[in-house]
């Protein structure tokens, strides 16, 4: 099926080119103008992937991307399973949302953990005219009454708040003191702010500084003995147990993870990570701020890392141990070993399945490059990837580091453009979220989603690797794409009906 | 360690293996837990009537079992023959709808937004609206956009100008644009899909937003049908189109979304598909009846249809015998057409599996929730079965029902306990407090069987953990009987579960029952 593989880099490039031209033409001449900017073909060498990002959607469009909820609540905050967090506002946002990423974690749900309960105050109209600070004040009372074991409470805002004026920052404060100190935090992430996912993991940053961080005392006993080793998984939201088949890996190699931001996390977690000695970032995107944070205010360095798949994990495996002593930089070397037999069992198993195969990526945060390692692991190659919500620092971290050359690069991909570049593409698989999975399957186009591991997982480490090979082979390899025409219809390409 | 290439294990077994048993039981220390022995006393305390109290006495919504208007509009817009919802608002709230739909139907769901942020929040979000219809128009062909709103609403845009003043910055040449005003804020899904259902009747009816003139309802012998939100869809209104078939009854079915979600995987994508056509919708004026499958879905709608001269009757969501009857009775007194016999002959046989059944089922007690048409759907027919409908909960149902009102004041089933504008930690106290042999509910009632032991029989909506049911009907004496059969299915299964102790309780486990 793969045109791109028998064909120059050369000859790509003036296709990908030529569809990027094709695909513009559907627009009014303003849209066009602003969407041309945001797609490009990229070209070695150069040290970013040459498209703007980080800029408003435009209207109409069928933009994939999310809103600042989503990316406090939905992302940062969410998993956080010790702390209630209350969507506040109309009962949507919180419904949609409720238990869909799949942040795995461990505790009593509902006594002492809270990750899978949908907490909302349920706006209504009255609320709306006369202010729902009335109401956020007998919702965070109630809350107390009726778990009394959650450790703390975070205010997430959905639009209205922010348009009603009200003011949570007060009640939050007020309400804090009656209950002895309690961490209550108030966000200030309404889905109008910014222009998209992004800005509510930074604002959801922010309120970990503000309200986490600069209320713990400075003379704090810490909870535990600090070793040397001490270091905070940052970035990892355990999907499908993600950031478990990481700890494991790390905890190995002989370091202590006394923190993970913010799958299977807790209040105490997030609070003891000023103790740690490095810090180590899975997803850049959502959590550089607190990490940069960190750095200047208790001088923890931190370092970006990507366990998926196996060349990438040694690589930071061995980065990881580069920031510590001999010890943890043989007891990397000692993981490594260890799992090379298993490396080479599952490529032995899945390589000759898949190699060869091409691979277009749209998704958040740092998959978009950061699963192009896993995919040319297995002998893949990602022919095109974009972003949903990164900026510049993300293309130029790609740029300088995963793509090859002439890999179409589009970001804020609406619906229509990602249609029509599968459709000319055509890949042997779209990595993507859930609003184009059924999209690209009805095309006949094998589909992995990509934000939340289907219904599987986990991806990263070692173990995870497997699970992702397995995956990969089962998407690509299902005996049903060889069966969606009708043996009596001529078989043709993946074709769209809009807009034809 | 665990993994294997031969055998690959995923996160059902990786985790429970020693090395990640102790790593998890080491990472307790990091996190200040609770001492196990109070977490337990806790739980227990959840379980007691005292807590009951507590909880209903509450303004705060644990796990409620509905969602906001603009999925509704999405949900009925989708239903018209080429029809792309746009959404005046924040775009994440369009993110939402389509994935939630999706995830439901397994199918794609098509809707933009007019990615309203903060300067819009300002200025008003006109200039959003006029480039984001130009856009949707050029992009998607779409012969109808359907706009409603959500954020918008707070702050107060006039659709109704917006969409004029876009027209005539030329945004949308061809395609009809009916709007309706959805706030998040006011009812649930089922509001939603009721407002925009009259907007769109209202555009076509009473002179496309004063582009054309009135239409002037000239009666003939067809009948409306409005499906309601419904997460079985697809099949219940295929059956709906069959039954009508059958009586050889004139039709149109309203906002007909069965095609739309659920199209065939064949090397093309269609956005649209089936639906029920502009002129059809249109046309709609002069029929003889309009019939509503669900009351609470269409308590705006009807009214509108009956000011226009037409006959409106409504059903609640019409599952097994009584209800079925009382359907048909309806359509062939409206229509003048007789019920054929296949159709008694089909009502014979969901008897017949009934009475076949009733053993296991008479005197069960089960718990049902959802949206108050389902529920009351579900409870008339578990009336039929014998069973108990114990607590009938609806999260929704104060908005239909009243504040004080019980759910079911004035049905023929007596004072049912229903409990309108509860949620499902409301449900989880019922559960504990009155126990229950089934719960009927969607998805997000796994937590309720997994806290409270109670087996969940999965209808409604969303369901996002099994895969297919919402291609099969649960209306019609067809409906009933697939309703009948995952009873059965889940009591058998419960029964055997209980009696499969091998020397133990392994008398009972028998092959005949």
């Amino acid at each position: 099926m793969s045109l791109a593989t028998t064909q120059s880099i050369a000859e790509i490039r003036a296709r990908n080119k030529e569809l990027i031209e094709e695909v513009l033409k559907v627009y009014p001449e303003k849209t066009a103008k602003r969407r041309a900017k945001h797609l490009n073909v990229h070209q070695a060498g150069k040290s970013d992937c040459g498209v703007k990002s980080n800029i408003k959607s435009i209207p109409g469009v069928m933009t994939i991307r999310g809103c600042a909820y989503a990316g406090s609540k939905g992302v940062v905050w969410g998993p956080i399973k010790d702390m209630v967090h209350i969507s506040h506002g109309p009962v949507g946002c919180g419904q949609y949302s409720w238990g869909s990423r799949r942040n795995y974690y461990v505790g009593t749900t509902g006594v002492d953990s809270f990750v899978t309960l949908q907490f909302t105050s349920d706006f209504q109209e009255k609320d709306i005219v006369f202010g729902g600070d009335k109401k956020l004040i007998k919702v965070l009372d109630e809350i107390q009454e009726l778990f009394p074991l959650n450790n703390g409470i975070t205010i997430q805002s959905e639009c209205p708040i922010g348009l009603i004026g009200d003011d949570i920052e007060a009640v939050s404060r007020s309400k804090s003191k009656e209950y002895g100190g309690k961490t209550i935090v108030p966000v200030r992430c309404e889905g109008f702010r910014g222009v998209s996912q992004s800005l509510g993991h930074h604002i959801a940053n922010d309120a970990v500084r503000d309200w986490i961080f600069d209320k713990l005392e400075p003379e704090g006993e810490p909870k535990f003995q600090p070793t040397p080793y001490d270091v905070a998984i940052i970035g990892d939201y355990n999907i499908g147990g993600d950031a478990w088949s990481s700890r494991i890996l790390l905890e190995e190699m002989g370091l202590r993870v006394i923190a993970q931001w913010s799958g299977d996390g807790s209040l105490a977690e997030l609070e003891a990570t000023p103790k740690a000695k490095l810090n180590i970032l899975h997803c850049y995107r959502s959590m550089n701020y607190i990490s940069r944070h960190m750095e200047e205010k208790f001088g923890i360095p931190w370092c970006e890392y990507n366990f998926f798949g196996p060349s990438k994990i040694a690589e930071s495996l061995r980065k990881i141990a580069g920031y510590f002593d001999d010890k943890i930089k043989e007891g990397a070397e000692r993981v490594i070993e260890k799992y090379q037999p298993l490396v080479d069992a599952v490529i032995a198993k899945y390589r000759p399945r898949l190699e060869g195969k091409t691979v277009m990526l749209y998704v958040g945060g740092l998959r978009p490059r950061h699963v192009i390692g896993a995919y040319e692991d297995l002998g893949m190659e990602v022919v095109g990837t974009g972003y949903e919500f990164g900026h510049n620092d993300d293309y130029q971290r790609t740029a300088q580091h995963y793509v090859k050359d002439s890999t179409l690069i589009y970001d804020d991909v609406n619906g229509y453009e990602f249609e029509r570049f599968v459709e000319k593409v055509q890949p042997d698989l779209v990595g993507s979220g859930i609003k184009e999975k059924y999209v690209f399957q009805k095309m006949g186009v094998p589909f992995p989603e990509m934000h939340s591991w289907d219904y599987s997982g986990p991806y990263h480490g070692y173990d995870g690797f497997a699970i992702f090979a397995r995956d990969m082979d089962m998407a690509v390899n299902s005996p049903i794409w060889k069966k969606t025409k009708a043996p009596w219809k001529e078989a043709a390409k993946p074709k769209l009906l809009a807009a034809e | 360690m665990a993994q294997s290439a031969d055998h690959v294990l995923d996160h059902l077994e990786l985790f429970r293996g020693p090395e990640y048993q102790q790593m998890l039981a080491d990472k307790k220390m990091f996190e200040n837990p609770r001492d196990p022995a109070e977490v337990e006393r806790i739980r227990a305390v959840t379980k007691t009537p005292e807590y009951r109290e507590k909880n209903f006495a509450e303004a705060l919504a644990v796990n409620p079992a509905k969602a906001c208007q603009p999925l509704g509009a999405v949900f009925v817009s989708v239903g018209f023959e080429g029809t792309l919802p746009f959404v005046h608002g924040s775009q994440g709230c369009v993110a939402y709808y389509r994935s939630h739909l999706s995830r439901h139907f397994k199918e794609p769901s098509s809707c933009v937004s007019s990615s309203m942020t903060e300067d819009a929040a300002v200025f008003g979000g006109l200039n959003n609206m006029i480039d984001g219809l130009a856009n949707s128009y050029n992009m998607y062909k779409p012969k109808m956009i359907c706009s409603t709103t959500c954020m918008a609403e707070v702050i107060g845009d006039d659709l109704n100008a917006f969409i004029k003043t876009s027209k005539e910055k030329g945004s949308v040449r061809r395609s009809s644009t009916p709007f309706a005003h959805t706030p998040a804020f006011v009812g649930s899904h089922v509001t939603g899909y009721d407002n925009a259902l009259k907007g769109i009747l209202e555009h076509f009816w009473n002179g496309k937003a004063g582009t054309a003139p009135k239409l002037e309802r000239k009666p003939n012998e067809a009948i409306n049908i409005i499906g309601g939100f419904d997460g079985n869809t697809v099949g219940n209104l295929r059956e709906i189109k069959r039954i009508l078939a059958l009586m050889g009854i004139k039709h149109t079915i309203l906002a007909d979304n069965s095609e739309v979600f659920d199209t065939p995987t064949d090397g093309e994508f269609r956005m649209y598909d089936g639906g029920t056509h502009v002129e059809d919708t249109a046309n709609a004026i002069h029929a003889k009846a309009t019939i509503s499958m669900q009351q609470w879905c269409t308590e705006k709608t009807l009214p509108f249809v009956s000011e226009h001269g037409q006959d409106v009757v409504s059903f609640n969501y019409p599952v097994g015998v009584s209800a079925t009857d009382d359907l048909l009775v309806a359509l062939s007194r409206i229509s003048g057409k007789e019920i054929p016999e296949q159709l008694a002959r089909e009502r014979g046989r969901l008897v017949d599996a009934i009475a076949d059944s009733s053993a296991h089922i008479h005197g069960k007690k089960f718990a049902i929730y959802g949206d108050p048409d389902l529920c009351y759907g579900l409870a008339a027919f578990l009336l039929e079965l014998g069973a108990e409908p114990t607590h009938v909960l609806s999260t929704n149902g104060n908005n239909v029902a009243g504040e004080n009102a019980t759910l079911f004041a004035g049905s023929p089933f007596g004072e049912l306990p229903a409990y309108p504008g509860r949620d499902l930690w409301h449900m989880r106290s019922l559960l504990f407090t009155e126990p229950v042999d089934f719960l009927i509910g969607n998805t997000h009632g796994k937590y309720l069987e997994r806290d409270t032991g109670t087996p969940l029989i999965r209808i409604g909506f969303p369901i996002f953990d099994r895969h297919h049911h919402h291609r099969f009907p649960v209306w019609g004496y067809q409906g009933g009987l697939n309703v009948l059969v995952k009873i059965l299915d889940k009591i058998f299964d419960e029964i055997d579960k209980k009696t499969s102790v091998l020397g133990k309780t392994d008398y009972s486990f028998d092959i005949i029952r």
